[in-house]
């Protein structure tokens, strides 16, 4: 018999000093930014209400277009700077289907119905140039979103009005040529999504208040994993578990419940329903996945591409997949993202999509070649938190709003930069220490 | 004899480019057959291989000749798809393991068991979801024919080498069709105890019908576990033999002999006992070429050539003495310890190198065949600058008569010392080379696979400029080879490496069957 | 015969290469397209001479990094800020100092460029270190350090004691988005030296032999044993280790010449241009000077002096001749020239990072 007398025991037992030390560098990021944004909002003296009323929204809007990235990381193609393009498709749409006057929900479906193909076209076309820059498909997207620009520019700016026709006043800039620099979607897709009962002259439909959605949430969990205990035979989770969820339950119903008696404006904050399904059905959607063929294939890939190769997966053609797959979810999370902005800038509200995504993302405690879910909501929502925080922190410490918005920008790339660094040191590391050094 | 075979190659022929490096091969497999190749680096093992698995290299410079039959029909295999379908597995050198996934995943590499789910029928197979139960029992039952107690959702990461293999070779009979499976170089990679494991593991699967073919360069190895063996010698077929009829010591004559083009030196010289190099447990970290501790002492002026198989360490003693690769040990030159780890200090204590990969350190392939020439003495030796007011810059003039000098002395086939060093030819290229360390002014020279990729009557030119330089100049030679008969032609003594030490020194003129011996990793008795 | 010219066509695009070869049809078209709509040849002339002296050194600040194996500098922003805080000190000092001494213009530009030099030094050392650890990755790590210390900086302009009335917002805190050299003698003094006319053309001889005077440093630098070691670590590492060579040490070199040259070439941009640009003006230039030395025929891993020169004159002529040339054909077209330069500028660059391989 052989036995696995040499295997080094990986689990030898850590104090509990080291395991702490451990956690901490492992999450430095992270942790760091939870004291940052902890110590901007009592610096900033911000009105919590104001401040769950904001970051609701911002996490509604955001974080589809954070999810998006999460499958080029597994796939090995590191952080998808292009999903720029998909931005830019979904914009595209969004200008259409206001232009041909489709509003509402029907608008906001018709979009994503027709975003789709482009951003298929657009990812099948960025994954091919990836395939030919290997190993710098970072930059490459980079450059490729700057690239797309000019393109986007020329077909908006030059082309829409003249070569491809467009007669509408309210869109098209005063001399026929061009789509003006704003544009407005209220009365039309705006919160198409968020308030799909708006149209039809019902506001909250779908849009219950925060302390409700709690209470039915609790509700439904409960509900569900007595379910599946019951009817489906499912594994209990262990004592310890169970009872501090329960607790944490518990309280929220009741924090819930307190709010909607006292009548606070907590109750102000509504939830739209409409827009947090769809973001839990793509993470339902990334779970599922990663344990489907093409996932694995996907996680194979990104481990390494020759071995991948030699097993007979086709790496290339993978490779394209997990782009165009990243494009779409890209256009479907800008679309969502500006329905609930209500207006953008027709040459600028795509620009810097790439860069807040990757640094949220990042700031969730994502490498450049590992990401989750939880990683990319947290990040979300601690990104948005400082956003949120950090001008008014600014007034506060400096007595200038700008010191703060000058500081969340900084913080975008240097968390990009640092993050981008520390991953191609340890890669140095790796091969020095493959040689023997 | 009834029994049908289950794999022949049938007068199996290569050729790349007009070079024959196969030819007429016989090769006859039964089911549970243990068959051993052996041969030296370039006998054409891995061009067998390579054909039996049809890799691209093959199909893309014109096919094979002759035939292959699987289980009595004629196929015609080509891509290594195809001969996963008819059944030949093979177990690499280097492990096909991904670190970050668990065993079964690994033995399921793009062979998952798969279930359908809500999107498959829509979108097809690669929707399909992952059957991790009926997987783990798949890799339980590989491991366990294997005789493996280790849990099959460990992570491979961290796993030792020993249990990669093995992974491995699980993964080749879970395939459920598998007939053959070549080990290529098992061993080489394995501690003695693991190695002995991997023997036991091989014959387990034997029993179960599966063939095996067994490429090694261990002969006590091949006598002790195969059942037929076949040397391959310049990419002929030289013998087949029974492993009850033959000994280690025949194989390695087998396997090494050939005539051996001149001696260049005709009798053996006598040096003064003046030590040129001296190195004591010389160890070096070069991945793949490992040097475990070498104690040599080379003679002022001989020209001395180190031997051994691909692997075994030979080429890591040159570049571990330059500074190349991280050592440890002692080494004196002239009586004088010399630091290791920079060769900007060797090649003060008058060192000098023509690497074995002379694309990859050898050259800047985009620089001019000037600058190349003279570059490593411009740096260490401050040679070719001028004065110019405050500014010491290149020398053009001097560089430019130097090159010509060298182009001239080497016959180096350029149209000017300003060409592109790419544009040459290999053995032009080598020669560009040999004048960089000649511009050094060495008194030790070391040449590391002189001759490796170019044709030839190029060959014989860098040799006998080697040749020349010894003689003339009285400059110490330290030549690497892979070629025993390029070695035996031109040194005085060769040292044979095998497994990161010195087997032996021996003479050109001794016996192939010592050579034989000492590359199958059988040490020379004391004495002997 | 027709054979053969087929294969010359053949090696000549492998050589050149397609995209080059698209920029190059494209600038002949609007040369023709100029003098087909009668704009002002000279005037047009004139101001691509400018344009070519003001980029000229930022280009060139890319020669170093490419030879000592970086890569286009990404992060050659950061010379560009060391550049701004030499031009901001010389002319604070000049404030501060009117009561004892008058600078001239020419003193003050050498006194930018001297402050600016030591930051630069300093800077370059650091960045170097930096890209040596991050071996394999760093044009993207050079985006991203130039982009962070671009925003950083934005911050410090709000906060450095700098007070002279031109400089520092009369009210608020912090200086100007954008500073005027004027008064200062500093305008287009290069420009204005020696500068001459043939016909209606105004050739800036001190902006150019500037320029060329720069190109003569580096050439001299590269035929120095350090300048020769550089460029053979850029080529070939592992020949390089085995030559005697320190690697490490020759890119860090690289990297701090190429930040000095940033430094140097945003003073002669501004002199010429007549105002200091901060906040967001350095962030997208190295995007333009990689552009340019990619378009003049360099790869990520190779450039030569010639480069520098043709891609400069080759792409900073486009964006001067395009804008009229837009303009002329119909006024609807007014943006023209700014779209042309982002697909141009971005489409080589990603035509040269496809060019370069894999890993």
């Amino acid at each position: 018999m052989l036995t696995p007398n040499s295997i080094p025991e990986e689990k030898v037992k850590l104090s509990n000093k080291q395991i702490i030390i451990k956690f901490l560098t492992n999450n430095m990021v992270t942790i760091m930014f939870i004291v940052l944004g902890l110590a901007g909002f009592f610096i900033a003296g911000m009105n919590p209400f104001l401040f769950l009323f904001d970051i609701v929204a911002r996490m509604s809007r955001n974080s589809f277009l954070v999810l998006s990235l999460i499958i080029p990381v597994v796939a090995g193609m590191g952080l998808n700077f292009s999903i720029v393009l998909g931005a830019m498709a979904g914009q595209a749409l969004l200008i259409f289907v206001t232009h041909w006057g489709i509003t509402g929900l029907p608008g906001i479906l018709l979009c994503i119905v027709l975003v789709t193909p482009l951003s298929m076209f657009l990812g099948y076309l960025t994954g091919k140039l990836f395939n030919k820059a290997k190993g710098q498909e970072m930059i490459a997207g980079l450059i490729l979103a700057f690239f797309a620009q000019g393109i986007y520019e020329l077909i908006f700016l030059q082309l829409v009005g003249g070569i491809i026709p467009m007669e509408n006043r309210v869109l098209i800039m005063g001399q026929g040529i061009g789509v003006r620099t704003t544009v407005d979607l209220t009365d039309g897709l705006k919160y198409g999504l968020d308030w799909p009962g708006l149209s039809w002259g019902m506001p909250n439909l779908l849009r219950p208040t925060l302390p409700w959605t709690i209470i039915v949430g609790v509700i439904v969990l409960l509900v569900g994993y007595l379910a599946y205990i019951l009817f489906f035979k499912g594994k209990r989770a262990s004592m310890p578990k169970l009872i501090s969820a329960a607790a944490v339950g518990g309280f929220l119903v009741y924090w819930s419940v307190n709010q909607i008696q006292t009548a606070s404006m907590i109750n102000m904050v509504r939830i739209p329903l409409l827009t947090w399904f769809v973001i839990l059905a793509l993470c339902l959607f990334i779970v599922f996945f990663s344990k489907t063929k093409l996932g694995q294939d996907m996680r194979s890939v990104g481990q390494d591409r020759h071995v991948a190769a030699v097993s007979g997966i086709q790496v290339d053609r993978v490779r394209v997949i997990a782009i165009m797959m990243s494009m779409v979810m890209a256009s479907w999370g800008h679309i969502i993202f500006l329905q609930n902005m209500g207006a953008f800038s027709t040459y600028g509200s795509h620009e810097q999509i790439g860069l807040y995504s990757v640094a949220a993302l990042l700031i969730g405690g994502a490498t450049v070649t590992k990401a989750t879910i939880g990683q990319a909501l947290l990040g979300v929502f601690l990104f948005h938190t400082l956003f949120i925080v950090s001008p008014s922190a600014g007034r506060q410490l400096f007595g200038d709003a700008q010191v703060g918005e000058y500081f969340r920008v900084f913080v975008a790339y240097g968390v990009i930069g640092a993050t981008l660094a520390m991953h191609a040191w340890r890669k140095l590391l790796q091969r020095k220490g493959e040689l023997g050094v | 004899m009834g029994e049908p075979y289950l794999l022949q190659m049938k007068n199996i022929g290569k050729s790349y480019y007009g070079t024959q490096v196969l030819q007429d091969i016989n090769l006859s497999l039964k089911p549970g057959e243990i068959h051993a190749i052996v041969g030296e680096n370039g006998a054409g093992k891995s061009t067998l291989m390579n054909i039996l698995f049809g890799m691209e290299v093959i199909h893309s410079t014109g096919g094979y000749e002759g035939e292959i039959h699987v289980n009595g029909k004629k196929e015609e295999i080509d891509s290594p798809q195809k001969a996963m379908e008819m059944g030949i597995g093979m177990v690499h050198q280097e492990f096909m393991l991904l670190p970050n996934f668990t065993i079964t995943e690994n033995i399921k590499l793009n062979r998952e068991n798969l279930k359908p789910s809500f999107l498959s029928r829509v979108f097809g197979e690669k929707t399909k979801r992952l059957d991790f139960p009926t997987m783990n029992a798949d890799a339980r039952k590989a491991l366990n024919k294997l005789d493996i107690d280790i849990e099959e959702y460990v992570m491979v990461a961290g796993l030792p080498v020993g249990y990669m293999q093995l992974t491995e070779i699980a993964r080749e009979i879970d395939k459920t069709n598998v007939k053959v499976i070549v080990f290529d170089e098992p061993t080489a990679v394995l501690a003695e105890s693991e190695a002995e494991r991997l023997l036991e593991a091989m014959k387990i699967i034997a029993e179960e019908g599966i063939a095996i073919l067994f490429i090694t360069h261990r002969l006590d190895e091949v006598i002790a576990i195969s059942d037929n063996i076949t040397v391959l010698r310049d990419g002929k077929l030289v013998a087949t033999k029974k492993a009850e009829e033959t000994d280690a010591s025949q194989l390695a004559e087998l396997m090494v002999g050939r005539k051996i083009e001149k001696m260049v030196h005709g009798e053996e010289r006598d040096f003064k006992n003046e030590i040129a190099l001296k190195t004591q447990n010389l160890v070096v970290h070069m991945p793949g070429e490992k040097v475990k501790g070498v104690d040599l002492e080379i003679k002022k002026g001989e020209f001395f050539g180190i031997g051994g198989l691909a692997g075994q360490g030979k080429v890591g003693v040159a570049n571990g003495i330059m500074g190349l690769y991280p050592g440890t040990g002692q080494v004196w030159i002239n009586g004088k310890p010399l630091g290791l780890n920079s060769p900007s200090k060797s090649m003060a204590r008058g060192l000098a190198y023509v690497s074995e990969d002379r694309r990859g350190v050898g050259l800047l392939l985009d620089s001019s065949v000037e600058l190349n020439i003279v570059i490593t003495s411009l740096q260490n030796q401050d040679k070719f600058l001028k004065n110019y007011g405050l500014l010491r810059l290149m020398d053009n003039k001097g560089i430019h008569q130097h090159a010509l000098k060298m182009i001239k002395e080497l016959d180096i086939r350029c149209t000017g010392p300003t060409q592109l060093v790419k544009r040459l030819s290999g053995g032009n290229q080598q020669k560009v080379c040999i004048a960089r360390a000649l511009t050094m002014q060495p008194d030790i020279l070391f040449v590391s696979e002189p001759t490796r990729g170019i044709d030839v009557g190029a060959k014989r030119l860098v040799l006998e400029t080697l040749v020349r330089l010894n003689d003339e100049l009285g400059m110490t030679i330290i030549m690497t080879s892979s070629e025993l008969g390029e070695l035996r032609s031109v040194c005085d003594r060769i040292a044979i490496v095998s497994e990161g030490a010195i087997a032996g020194i021996l003479r050109p003129g001794d016996p192939d069957a010592d050579y034989g011996l000492l590359m199958g990793g059988k040490r020379k008795r004391r004495g002997a | 015969m027709k054979f053969d010219l087929l294969s010359i066509g053949k090696a000549f695009l492998a050589n050149f290469g397609l995209a080059r070869i698209i920029i190059l049809a494209f600038f002949i078209f609007l040369c023709i397209m100029a003098v087909v709509f009668q704009l002002d040849v000279a005037e047009l002339l004139t101001s691509s001479l400018v344009r070519i002296g003001m980029w000229g050194v930022l280009v060139l600040a890319m020669l170093p990094a490419i030879r000592s194996g970086i890569g286009p500098n990404f992060g050659v922003s950061l010379g560009i800020l060391c550049g701004l805080i030499g031009a901001l000190t010389a002319l604070e000092m000049a404030f501060r100092l009117r009561e004892t001494v008058q600078f001239s213009g020419g003193v003050l530009f050498l006194l930018a460029i001297l402050i600016s030099i030591p930051f630069a030094v300093i800077t370059g050392v650091f960045y170097g270190w930096l890209l040596n650890r991050v071996k394999g990755s760093e044009m993207m790590i050079a985006t991203y350090v130039g982009f962070s210390m671009v925003s950083i900086m934005k911050i410090a302009w709000l906060f450095l004691p700098y007070t002279s009335p031109e400089m520092a917002w009369p009210i608020g805190r912090g200086v100007r988005v954008q500073i005027s050299l004027a008064g200062r003698g500093i305008t287009r003094l290069l420009n204005n030296f020696l500068s001459f006319n043939i016909g209606d053309v105004v050739v800036p001889t001190g902006l150019l032999l500037f320029f060329a005077l720069m190109c003569f440093l580096v050439w001299l630098f590269m035929r120095s044993k350090t300048g020769v070691a550089m460029h053979a670590a850029g080529d070939n590492p592992r020949f390089s280790e085995a030559a005697g060579i320190n690697v490490n040490r020759s890119r860090m070199i690289g990297t701090t010449l190429s930040t000095v040259l940033g430094a140097i070439g945003i003073l002669v941009y501004a002199q010429s241009y007549g105002f200091v640009q901060l906040y967001e003006g350095p962030m997208f230039m190295p995007f333009v000077a990689v552009a340019a030395v990619l378009i003049g025929g360099a790869s990520v891993k190779k450039a030569t002096i010639t480069h520098v020169v043709i891609g400069t004159a080759l792409f900073l002529g486009i964006q001067v001749v395009a804008i009229p040339v837009a303009n002329a054909f119909t006024t609807e077209w007014a943006s023209m020239g700014e779209i042309s330069r982002k697909i141009i500028q971005n489409g080589v660059i990603l035509y040269a990072l496809t060019q370069a391989g894999g890993e």
